[in-house]
């Protein structure tokens, strides 16, 4: 277990195996009333080929931004990110949305096989890939059916199934389990796993869970609240494939949850300081008008 | 910018049941249907009463019955389908000249703050004028042949459609565009995949209101300008006094409103099978 405190490098890679995503540098400021607001400042990551990196950190971090920015919805200030191509005919990165995110006008089906189709996979391919992906994922009954009809967790399913068919360098995941319950998670943790063991592909993973970070990844990012910055690094050594619930067990888990809880906890007070902060101030705004 | 009210997606009953218990409800479900059926009944039966006992006058409510046998005499000697389907025809053409520009237009200012900024005033700024004010100007224009007919009902259309199509567009969740961008969808499929169907509970509402407005200005513009259509079959009554000839073109005109719903409401069931319970 390697720890780097506020460390601005974190390559864990032999300098000469070049990273699948490498962020340099990275900053994203918003301006709010004439004010600009620091969100992300000097985010450094190397992301090796086939990890599960997941990024930790208090609301309000700037996590999703990050996420965004490394998706192409959204440009950076400053720094750049890159990620390495295999080949060129695969699309760069496929995101798997925190919330409903499947187009509730479209079968499972179709919302599975949307990216294939929006880049003009041929019919065999699209029916094959998303035929996989559905069986995975436990959807193959539900082809037809439509999201309304469908649980929360299910339609989570068709969101991974999505991500997968659509055979991105790298998937990007945000929060997408967080509007779940907690067996829900569990029970989609576990078949998120099993769907990712297949080929391994880079994944960068946003979650405010400590337990979901540890039970998933294998290298975690503990974020600073705002402004985001990487506060720690820290490797996850269980080996793979992982048993989500046999993992509980283990007495490492225990201490993982609680070093990452550690640098966490600061993050999470100063978050609620500055709400309480921001409330109070608007309160004292609003009572001087009178 | 005046905004249409949209239901939400789903057309089906509201599933929320009031307290009494399931038994008595459907009972009750019946009893509605019953009264539903009786009250127009009654009210014939009455009039027919009244007019037959000299209570009502029967130069302006002719008995039911005498209304009912001048309509079997028209449809008998084929006037009756003529004017009906003058009428829906000048609808149906001008439905289709008012919804297309409409659905166009309204998914690209939904689409493009550019244009919604340059076309909302436009817009805006014309829908409040009353359309029947317009029909003088389109007879000028269009002169008294078919298209004047066609274009009045193009412009009722064409209103709420608009206005609901950019409302709907409008009220698409953001993150749908971010999945369409994320999965590299091109301009045309974000709106064929996302623009469109997202819209199209509220363009269908849009649709419903658009051709009861058209029915309305068709009725309008045949009094004036026309020699077929249900328009013209109810003023010409009207000149020559043949009070049943009137009524009768006023029930067919009520009965192509209430199936013009029905089909529109049909034609969204079909549209949207994602909303169906």
């Amino acid at each position: 277990m390697t720890t780097a405190d506020s460390t601005t490098t974190n390559s864990t890679l032999d300098p000469t195996t070049p990273a699948k995503i490498a962020i340099t540098g990275l900053g994203r400021v918003f301006p709010v009333r004439r004010q600009d607001v620091v969100a992300l400042d000097d985010i450094n990551i190397d992301i090796p080929a086939g990890q599960f990196f997941v990024i930790v950190g208090p609301s309000g971090c700037g996590k999703t931004t990050l996420l965004r920015i490394i998706a192409g919805l959204e440009t950076p200030s400053s720094g750049q990110v890159t990620v390495a191509a295999s080949d060129g005919d695969r699309p760069l990165n496929s995101m798997i949305f925190q919330g409903d995110s499947i187009f509730p006008w479209m079968t499972v089906w179709d919302n599975a096989a949307y990216g294939l189709k929006a880049r003009g996979a041929p019919d065999s391919q699209v029916r094959d890939t998303v035929g996989h992906y559905l069986d995975k994922t436990g959807l193959t009954h539900f082809a037809d059916a439509y999201p309304h009809q469908l649980s929360g967790g299910m339609r989570q399913r068709v969101s991974i199934a999505r991500a997968f068919a659509n055979d991105p360098e790298v998937l990007l995941m945000d929060e997408p389990f967080s509007a779940l319950d907690e067996q829900n998670k569990t029970l989609l943790q576990e078949e998120l796993l099993r769907v990712w063991e297949e080929n391994r592909k880079t994944v960068v993973y946003i979650t405010h869970s400590v337990d979901e970070a540890v039970t998933l990844g294998d290298r975690i990012m503990v974020m600073t609240a705002r402004p985001g910055r990487a506060k720690a690094f820290v490797d996850v050594p269980f080996e793979r494939p992982r048993d989500v619930l046999g993992l509980r067990h283990v007495p490492e888990y225990g201490d993982m949850v609680y070093e990452i809880w550690d640098h966490l906890r600061d993050e999470v007070k100063q978050t609620q300081q500055a709400a309480a902060a921001h409330a109070g101030g608007r309160k004292r705004r609003l009572l001087g008008k009178r | 910018m005046t905004t249409q009210v949209t239901p939400q997606q789903s057309p089906a009953p509201a599933k929320t049941s009031p307290s009494p218990p399931r038994k008595r409800q459907a009972g009750g479900k019946n009893t509605d249907r019953i009264l539903a059926v009786l009250s127009p009944v009654l009210l014939l039966v009455l009039w027919e009463i009244g007019t037959r006992s000299g209570l009502l006058d029967e130069r302006f409510f002719p008995a039911p019955t005498s209304i009912f046998g001048q309509m079997i005499t028209m449809i008998q000697d084929g006037q009756l389908w003529e004017h009906t389907g003058a009428s829906i025809q000048r609808l149906f053409l001008g439905f289709w000249l008012g919804v297309i520009p409409a659905l166009v237009i309204g998914i690209v200012m939904g689409l493009s703050r550019r244009f919604r900024a340059a076309l909302t005033p436009l817009i805006s700024g014309t829908y409040p004028i009353p359309k029947s004010a317009l029909l003088p100007l389109i007879l000028l224009v269009f002169g008294l042949g078919e298209m004047s007919k066609v274009a009045m009902v193009a412009i009722g259309v064409f209103y709420p459609v608009v206005l609901n199509t950019v409302s709907g567009v409008l009220q698409i969740q953001p993150i749908y565009y971010d999945v369409a961008r994320n999965f590299g969808a091109s301009r045309w499929r974000v709106f064929r995949t996302v623009a469109l169907p997202g819209a199209l509970p509220s363009i269908m509402t849009g649709v419903e209101l658009g051709a009861g407005l058209g029915l309305i200005l068709i009725a309008l513009a045949e009094m004036v300008g026309a020699e077929s259509g249900l328009g013209f079959m109810i003023w010409n009554a009207w000149e020559l006094f043949q009070v049943e000839q009137m009524y009768v073109g006023i029930m067919v005109i009520a009965v192509i409103g209430f199936a013009v719903a029905l089909l529109v409401k049909e034609i969204a069931r079909l549209l949207m099978p994602w909303s169906r319970s």
